[in-house]
């Protein structure tokens, strides 16, 4: 008789990261952040107590939103922001597609690589309104400063995920070009363009959507736009009107979105 | 023709896919080149057109050092070879025609080729090559469109309007059935016999390297084992070519199979025969 | 097609006529509408001021250069104060959004007529409205501080995960679902086992790259009065000391970078 006693076999779950140490370093390290944090964060909640009447007296003066008393500064405020939007998203593709060729490392240059990826470091680690705060100085107020903006914003959205994608190409379609004797032109011209075509026109009506999203508030600091149009109903107090504001904001947000999105459907 | 010389090649990984490669192919003959995978084939045609820069050795074709020569006229050496790609490598988005012309781009201007405006002759050559493959009816279909075996096709016409006096074929029917397979061949090596080229052809299938080769060259681990005839392709050389194996295993499926069809009296004899 | 036969000569083309034509159009409507548009910014644009730039931006390089450097202890606890911003406002953001998503999601809401649209609405409301104007709308409420900052992104950022979320959910393989279905598991179970597999790498990214977006956000959330390194920098910009407004400027630098890097670390992970 050679019975082998089996041991209960047991099972959990393999957790997502094996070593123990690490996993409750992590834990412990979280746990730690979120102490330190609430300690630090100096809410001063009587002030925030005191402001909730306020607060609802405020929104009180939201509605109902106000339409008709500044119908026009709203509609010239919108259609500058579409203007904006068209001209900074065009000069911005135009400039980001050498930036992205010269940012891609299977085309690149060492050399031009890290010149093109510094200005694309730069344009994505500063926020459109520091940005808008520093070329309204250079240009004076009105919308050529928000168009600056935009366009050098544009440049670190589009020419990163545009590098992403030429980075991403099928190396056998664009060697093949390259053994019929292409010239570099060429090679980018039939090898690159094709494969990256699609990714290029959504990315473009995808950072017109954006465009438009953030021509609203260069203008909380002087660069023109509909959101000069919110600053000044906030300013004079008139919450009605900046109500009204913000809803043909959402609406058109939405309706340039939806536009959008059809069109880069029909594209692939 | 083409002449290689003690050709080396180091990759930056420091991994060596070609120790010294001497090999000589004339003009209109087509070569195949066996030997398993990392032997260093693809390395070795790649060279050639240096989409892969040599780290070693010469190559002269046409009289004239490849490894020497500068940016713009290594452009113009590239248009004289013609290469055939593993899956295809046609561009996609681009269609058949598009796909075709490519293969004139060493010849004309950048400008010509952005807007597509190609010389008359260039597209009496394209659809002259497309009715020859067979294709003629499917100009303005999109790559992606296409079966493997069409798109290969496409492939062969865009070495060939090339006009190349040699053509580098690399693993042609890799991603083929085995009838697609032969008709690729065929095609290739009637082709290469027409236009009198000197053809290399990558190939692991030894089957259709005897059908269609005039010379085979067996490499291992960057060197050349065998060079001879596809009839002197025995079992000690490709055991030399590949390492130790039974070539004869068809045989034995051959007999299994007969013995299937014989439990079932309905069926003939048919799968045996069509056995390869 | 683009093929034609001029007498005995077979003419390829890429487009047809028809199609050259619209491709002709389109261009020429694009440059239309693009002069058009400039020419309407540029009326509104004092000339002489953009003229005048390089020398103003020459200007303030000469006034910025060298930085400060001694103001880097000042600096200190608005970063960390900035960083708590991102971080607890993209857990707000996550703990409001998740439920938001799977209303959303076409295939997991619990009513398509009734409950379905307000989810829409509330991503969208969120979605279109900036963070800065958020916490414009916030300060007023709140009051000026860390808080409002908070609540201003997530807010913003309930809109963003909860959009990425739900397309992911809508976009998950039916198969699976239905294989756990199959094996009789209840509703709760079949998300557990069915859905949330399927989503947590889309979300642990999205949530993420969220975060990363907000810390460049919550760098200026104080421009407005909502907290973090901002108040520092407008405090700065007002006296006009340029030399402390470039070394703010390196530190939001040094943090974007070390935060993306952090985000692209995680990400991969997890992929």
């Amino acid at each position: 008789m050679n019975s082998i006693i089996h041991p209960p076999q047991t099972w959990v779950r393999q957790p997502f990261i094996k070593s123990k140490t690490v996993r409750y370093c992590i834990y412990a390290g979280v746990v730690l952040y979120i102490i330190l944090a609430f300690n630090t964060l100096e809410v001063n909640w009587v002030r925030v107590w005191e402001g909730l009447p306020r607060g609802q007296k405020f929104l009180a003066g939201f509605t109902p939103p106000d339409f008709i008393s500044r119908w026009e500064e709203i509609v010239d405020g919108v259609l500058e922001s579409l203007w904006m939007t068209v001209v900074s998203t065009v000069v911005g593709i135009m400039i980001s597609i050498p930036v992205a060729l010269g940012a891609a490392r299977n085309i690149a240059h060492p050399l031009v690589y890290f010149f093109c990826r510094g200005i694309i470091a730069v344009s994505r680690s500063f926020h459109e309104i520091l940005l808008a705060i520093f070329f309204v100085k250079f240009f004076g107020f009105g919308p050529f400063a928000g168009f600056v903006t935009l366009s050098f914003a544009t440049i670190g959205f589009y020419a990163k995920l545009l590098t992403e994608d030429i980075e991403d190409t099928s190396a056998s379609q664009s060697e093949a070009i390259q053994a019929t004797g292409a010239s570099w032109w060429q090679w980018i011209n039939y090898g690159i363009q094709p494969q990256v075509m699609p990714r290029m026109i959504g990315l473009g009506l995808y950072r017109f959507d954006i465009n438009f999203r953030e021509s609203a508030i260069v203008g909380v600091v002087g660069g023109g736009g509909i959101g000069a149009t919110l600053n000044t109903a906030f300013d004079r107090y008139e919450f009605d009107s900046a109500a009204a504001i913000l809803i043909v904001i959402i609406a058109i947000v939405f309706l340039v979105e939806y536009t959008s999105g059809m069109i880069r459907k029909q594209v692939q | 023709m083409l002449r290689l010389e003690a050709l080396h090649k180091r990759y930056a990984t420091g991994e060596v896919a070609l120790t010294s490669v001497d090999l000589e192919v004339p003009k209109g003959q087509v070569m195949a080149l066996i030997g398993p995978s990392g032997a260093g084939k693809s390395t070795l045609i790649r060279c050639v057109n240096r989409l892969v820069p040599p780290s070693g050795g010469r190559i002269f074709f046409d009289s004239q050092d490849v490894t020497r020569l500068g940016s713009r006229k290594l452009l113009k050496m590239r248009r004289k070879m013609g290469m055939i790609f593993q899956e295809f490598a046609l561009v996609e988005r681009l269609s058949v025609m598009e796909n075709v012309l490519s293969g004139r781009l060493g010849y004309v201007g950048f400008w010509r080729s952005f807007l597509r405006k190609y010389p008359q002759s260039d597209i009496d050559d394209a659809f002259r090559l497309l009715k020859r493959i067979g294709l003629d009816h499917m100009v303005d279909k999109r790559a992606d469109e296409l079966s493997g075996g069409q798109r290969q096709r496409v492939g062969i016409a865009r070495a060939l309007i090339q006009d190349p006096q040699l053509l580098l074929v690399d693993e042609p029917t890799a991603s083929l059935d085995p009838k697609t397979s032969r008709q690729i061949m065929r095609l290739i090596c009637e082709l290469a016999h027409e236009r009198n080229l000197a053809c290399v052809i990558n190939i692991h299938d030894v089957p259709l390297a005897r059908m269609f080769a005039q010379r085979v060259v067996g490499l291992r681990l960057g060197e050349i084992v065998y060079d001879g005839t596809p009839e002197g392709l025995n079992d000690d050389v490709l055991t030399e070519i590949y390492g130790e194996e039974d070539w004869h295993i068809n045989k034995y499926a051959r007999k299994a199979a007969r013995q299937e069809s014989s439990c079932e009296k309905e069926e003939t004899a048919k799968p045996a025969a069509m056995s390869v | 097609m683009a093929v034609s036969q001029q007498g005995n000569l077979k003419v390829w083309h890429r487009f047809d006529r028809k199609q050259q034509w619209i491709s002709w159009a389109g261009w020429l409507t694009g440059t239309i509408i693009f002069v058009y548009c400039f020419q309407l910014i540029s009326e509104k644009t004092f000339w002489m001021f953009v003229w005048d730039a390089p020398t103003q931006v020459g200007d303030l390089a000469y006034r910025m250069i060298p930085p400060t450097w001694g103001y880097f202890d000042k600096i200190w606890k608005p970063l960390w104060d900035t960083i708590n911003i991102a971080t607890l406002g993209t857990l707000l953001a996550i703990i409001i959004a998740v439920p938001i998503a799977f209303i959303a999601a076409a295939n997991t809401t619990p009513s398509t007529k009734f409950v379905r649209p307000f989810a829409l609405l509330a991503i969208v409301s969120s979605r279109s409205i900036n963070s800065i104007i958020w916490a414009l709308l916030l300060v007023a409420i709140v009051g000026p501080g860390l808080f409002a900052g908070i609540i201003a992104i997530g807010l913003r950022s309930v809109g963003f995960i909860a959009k990425l979320l739900y397309e992911a959910i809508e976009e998950i393989d039916p198969k699976q679902v239905e294989a756990i279905q199959a094996t009789g598991a209840g509703r709760l179970q079949v998300l557990t086992y069915g859905i949330v597999p399927q989503i947590l790498p889309a979300f642990a990214g999205i949530s993420v790259y969220r975060w990363d977006i907000n810390i460049r956000e919550s760098t200026v959330l104080g421009l407005v009065g909502a907290g973090g390194i901002g108040l520092q920098l407008n405090a700065s910009i007002m006296e006009l000391a340029w030399s402390k407004v470039s070394l703010i400027l390196i530190a939001i630098i040094i943090t974007v970078i070390f935060s993306e890097w952090i985000s692209a670390k995680v990400r991969h992970a997890i992929i």
